[in-house]
């Protein structure tokens, strides 16, 4: 047995190579990341096979509140900002900062999914369900009524397609759990911050978790232009 | 090694350019109507924001390249099966 093997029996390999990441538990977070962006594409590529299939989307400006869900995005994009900036202030030992700005980052995803809650009752109370849809349309996709209103379906006018509230929900819905997920991650590592877990030579689980979130914010702009303003 | 702190971006200048790109984005389909323009626009926009948040917000301009390759990946996959599903929704326009 060559002496190599003998002295490396059971030993850690310290040899790096060009593809040895800076961090294993950043690599693990990422291929979770690329398995996670899968499930959201397969996701957007069915609703994007189902709505330009049928004659009779409704058209999502007219249906869905796009005021309400750019203020979302907007909050979204706030709270991506308020991670960095925390994660930036623990490297640079600034523990009362870093706290601030992942307690905003925590609100934000907290607000974020109070206004998805009232956007889904909003719409559920329009008649537009998982299976079903209440909005009549005309021949472009133009809402013009809506049977819960009473409304009736006039000539050359249809009821919308029903698979227009099934993708909607199941798509933010999956992303809503994703913020929920996120929330809960987030405050986890918001009590360690508080409990003195980390410090500015120790910062690798808030990049982790940073990640995490602006993944959540990245599949958001994706969504908000797919389901809402396409 | 594991705590190696990147070089940081002006995360405030991605915020007014992702601010500003959303602005644009809600614009659009007012201002433009046909939906070849507007869906070539919106996703371009889509683009360019999500490019920003991955490239500076999760660092991915300051990392080693696998992580690159790691976070490409799943766009090519995508990229893929769009097309693999093309042919079953365009039968309205061709039938």
């Amino acid at each position: 047995m060559s002496q190599a093997a003998t002295a490396g029996h059971g030993a850690v390999d310290t040899y790096e190579t060009p593809l040895t990441p800076e961090s294993w538990g950043k690599l693990g977070m990422w291929i979770f990341l690329a398995g996670d962006a899968m499930s959201f594409g397969a996701l957007l590529a069915a609703y994007g096979a189902y709505r330009f299939g049928a004659a009779d989307w409704p058209n999502p400006g007219d249906a869905l509140g796009i005021t309400l869900t750019a203020g979302m995005t907007f909050l979204l994009i706030c709270s991506s900002v308020t991670m960095v900036k925390s994660l930036e202030a623990m490297q640079a030992g600034d523990r009362p900062s870093a706290i601030r700005f992942l307690s905003m980052t925590v609100g934000g995803g907290i607000i974020f999914l109070g206004l998805q809650a009232y956007e889904w009752t909003h719409l559920i109370h329009e008649g537009m369900k998982l299976a079903e849809n209440a909005f009549i349309i005309d021949g472009n996709g133009v809402v013009v009524g809506n049977l819960v209103h009473g409304d009736q379906v006039g000539p050359g006018q249809m009821i919308g397609n029903s698979l227009f509230g099934t993708t909607f929900y199941m798509t933010t819905g999956f992303h809503g759990l994703h913020v929920f997920s996120g929330v809960v991650y987030l405050s986890i590592v918001l009590i360690k911050m508080i409990g003195g877990s980390y410090g500015p030579g120790n910062t690798n689980v808030i990049e982790i978790a940073g990640l995490y979130w602006h993944f959540v914010d990245l599949v958001w702009i994706l969504v908000f232009t797919f389901v809402y303003l396409v | 090694m594991a705590n190696e702190s990147h070089e940081h971006p002006n995360y405030m200048l991605i915020f007014w350019w992702l601010l500003g790109l959303t602005i644009l984005e809600v614009m659009v389909p007012v201002v433009i109507t046909a939906s070849v323009p507007k869906i070539a626009l919106l996703v371009s926009m889509a683009v360019a924001k999500a490019a920003l948040v991955a490239l500076y917000f999760m660092h991915l301009r300051f990392e080693k390249s696998m992580l690159g390759v790691i976070a490409l990946t799943p766009m090519i996959i995508c990229a893929f099966l769009l097309f693999m599903l093309m042919p079953d929704s365009s039968w309205r326009w061709i039938g």
